[in-house]
């Protein structure tokens, strides 16, 4: 099986098949990361930009070091020291960005849908790095190769999330993927981060303010980061939110006993999660950033050197 | 002289519809009967079209002075005749703001000077529409204005909405209220739904528009002053403005072709669909529909709203609110009220003649006397829309490429044609 991707905007549109296919290709990268010469020539001479509009430290590492690691070179644009400060408009910024010749174009922005508008006007691949409050494409298929890792499987699963459910594109790309594969999700959180409209976005998908209820029978169970410097809404007093959904380990052992813990991190210890949980073994928060850089490699390997007639020949 | 003849007259206001010819003389009406004998005259042959009294736009924005790379009132006017416009109320929110005088005869100089159709501006409710002091009512009505609002925004607290109202009562003129509670507003960029949680993109509930609306009509209430809604877009503020209209109140509203055409659901990603009250959900369009063809709202306003490519074609949540809007309004009410079978075609007539006439305190019929503006149209003329080539200067609009059925074929404002559809 084999398929030709554009662009990785988000996982809504990605059949259930793509996203196996992603899932394979991605496993042939996890075996490079345990070599201790790492380095392949796959993509050399193949270049990606990693425009990010928004601070990010751990997916522009992941990418820059996917990207190293296929022999690519990365060219960096920061919003701090972007032109988009002087003024300059997004289209405008990508297409200089897109003038320099570069065979993907990795976005990270503030603003969601920034990709998909971007994606409309350029020639080479766009690669969703997270876009406001919409999706983060390449979370969502590491997520689920870790836990087709750890319980052989992606089909039929009880999945639990807690937190900002409201702000997440964590939980979005999430909810999407896993739904094509019959997962039953249970989100879980303070009502004005649970919008019931969240409920229709995808099949078995179920609303559930109470934890303790949330997590009963759960197979994985992700915790989202509390992003309190993204909201505009009044935010919940801290200790309400530890009070009613941190995760301690009394609470993770209502889930199943082989129950994995995801977090998509930064994680903030004593606020959204207990330490003993993120020190469990049931945590899998260090195999997520592992494969992290197996998913992103195999991202900018099938859009860079698969594309029909190749990047370069659709940028001219 | 100008004989229109071979046309149906569709009259609301004398509640006649049928064939009639209309003979012109000057500026205004001479006659109006069957089979008009004008010798001598210049003879518009109407064959298959309806002769209307001339359409009036409560709603629009026409952006000089300030933002004349958008819109003019020379471009601006140029689209309404094309839309069969007569008549367009610009909205106060130009720079400098339209809260004085001399704005309001800069506009209606250059307006005089420059413009397709009639101009009637609306002046600003507060001093810069900034929600503090009252703007000068009394110097702008004597300039030409013909209502207030603060448009943009609401009015921005009970009180001075009270004083406002109580003013403009005084003088006779209405007030236009965007109803829009602010904080609940605050950051939205689209109606708040499946729709925006799935594209993660920040909600407005219907209730930021409805809980404003409540409190302007029982500010209403209070003063007894005209109050008209401007561009109203949820189902719970329809419902309001009919309670109102049931007690008596002097209360109207209007609806734009894009809250009674589009949804939430059409918006994905692309500022052509993003415009303040943001499009609603299906039940909101539905019911907006059905108080178009029951009467309860009075008129369609377009709230023609131009913004250039370059401020537009931005990240959807930096785009400034707002869709062009003369060139198609008649074209999308004939498909979703009379090619749908939701109203007659006299319903439509008023929605955009006597309807937004009266909200003005004015009236629009076809009558001996009358100024002469006409809008004349076809119910069944196949033809495409292309932003490409409309009048207005900007190209803001969903509708491009749309194919309609039916639309404006000519423009008569004051005896003169100043527009006719080619081919």
């Amino acid at each position: 099986m084999s398929f030709t991707f554009r662009h990785l905007l988000g996982t809504e549109a990605l059949t259930r098949d793509e996203i196996t296919f992603l899932l394979e290709q991605s496993r042939a990268f996890q075996g490079i990361q345990q070599q201790p010469l790492k380095k392949l020539a796959t993509l050399r001479g193949k270049s990606a930009v990693l425009a990010f509009f928004e601070t990010s430290t751990r997916t522009r590492i992941s990418f820059t070091t996917a990207a190293a690691r296929l022999g690519a070179d990365t060219m960096n644009l920061q919003a701090e020291s972007s032109s988009t400060q002087k003024g300059e408009s997004l289209v405008d910024t990508v297409r200089t960005l897109e003038a320099m010749k570069p065979d993907v174009i990795v976005i990270r922005h503030a603003a969601s849908g920034a990709p998909h508008f971007v994606a409309k006007r350029l020639g080479i691949p766009v690669i969703n790095a997270g876009d406001g409050l919409h999706e983060h494409p390449t979370q969502g298929l590491l997520d689920a190769l870790t836990i087709s890792d750890r319980l052989g499987r992606l089909d039929d699963l009880n999945v639990t999330i807690v937190g900002d459910i409201r702000h997440s594109r964590v939980a979005r790309s999430n909810i999407h993927l896993l739904s094509k594969f019959g997962c039953r999700i249970t989100l879980c959180g303070p009502a004005m981060w649970l919008p019931p409209e969240m409920a229709g976005m995808a099949p078995n998908l179920r609303i559930e303010p109470r934890l303790d209820e949330a997590l009963r029978g759960a197979n994985v169970v992700m915790v989202l980061r509390v992003q309190t410097e993204r909201l505009r809404e009044p935010s919940l007093p801290a200790e309400e939110y530890i009070r009613l959904y941190q995760m301690t380990p009394a609470r993770l052992a209502l889930a199943r006993a082989d129950a994995m813990l995801m977090h998509p991190g930064p994680m903030i210890r004593g606020l959204e999660i207990d330490p003993a949980v993120a020190d469990s073994p049931q945590s899998c928060v260090l195999e997520q950033v592992t494969n992290g850089v197996a998913v992103r490699m195999a991202i900018l390997y099938l859009l860079t050197a698969t594309a029909p007639g190749g990047a370069a020949a659709q940028a001219g | 002289m100008l004989l229109i003849h071979n046309g149906r007259v569709v009259d609301p206001e004398r509640a006649f519809d049928g064939p009639a010819d209309v003979l012109i003389e000057g500026e205004k009406i001479a006659r109006v009967g069957p089979k008009l004998d004008a010798p001598g005259a210049e003879r518009f042959d109407a064959k298959g079209l309806i002769v209307a009294p001339g359409f009036i736009d409560l709603h629009c924005h026409l952006r000089e002075p300030g933002n004349e790379p958008a819109e003019t009132i020379e471009s601006g006017t140029r689209a309404a005749a094309r839309g069969g416009f007569t008549a367009v109320c610009c909205m106060p929110n130009t720079q400098p703001v339209n809260d004085n005088a001399s704005v309001t005869r800069f506009i209606l100089d250059r307006a005089a000077a420059t413009a397709a159709v009639r101009v009637w501006p609306i002046g600003a409710a507060s001093h810069g529409s900034q929600g503090e002091g009252l703007a000068e009512f009394a110097a702008m009505k004597e300039a030409g204005i013909v209502a207030v609002t603060d448009d943009g925004k609401p009015i921005a607290t009970a009180k001075l909405l009270r004083h406002v109202m109580e003013y403009a009562r005084s003088l006779g003129l209405p007030v236009i209220e965007h109803s829009e509670d602010a904080s609940l507003f605050a950051g939205g960029v689209m109606r708040e739904g499946p729709t925006s949680v799935r594209l993660g993109l920040r909600g407005v509930p219907a209730a930021a528009e409805s809980i404003c609306v409540a409190r302007d009509v029982q500010v209403c209430t209070l003063t007894g002053a005209r109050l008209h809604v401007a561009h109203m877009s949820a189902k719970e503020s329809l419902e309001l403005v009919r309670e109102a209209k049931r007690r008596g109140l002097p209360v109207t509203c209007e609806v734009t072709p894009h809250h009674f055409t589009l949804t939430d659901e059409d918006v994905v990603y692309d500022a052509r669909y993003k415009m303040n009250p943001p499009l609603a959900s299906r039940d909101d369009r539905d019911a907006l529909l059905a108080g178009l063809a029951d009467g309860s709202v009075d008129a369609i306003a377009t709230d023609h709203a131009p913004h250039t490519q370059a401020s537009k074609e931005v990240e959807f949540d930096r785009a400034p609110f707002g869709v062009t809007g003369f060139e198609t309004a008649l074209g999308l009410a004939l498909e979703a009220l009379v090619h749908s079978g939701r109203a007659p075609l006299a319903r439509l007539v008023e929605l955009f003649t006597a309807g937004p006439a009266h909200v003005l305190g004015k009236k629009r019929q076809i009558a001996p006397g009358e100024v002469a503006d006409l809008t004349l149209f076809s119910t069944d003329h196949r033809w495409t829309f292309r932003a490409a080539d409309s009048a207005s200067k900007s190209r803001n609009t969903p509708f491009d490429g749309r194919e309609f059925r039916g639309g404006p074929m000519a423009t008569i404002v004051g005896g003169r044609i100043v527009w006719r559809r080619e081919n």
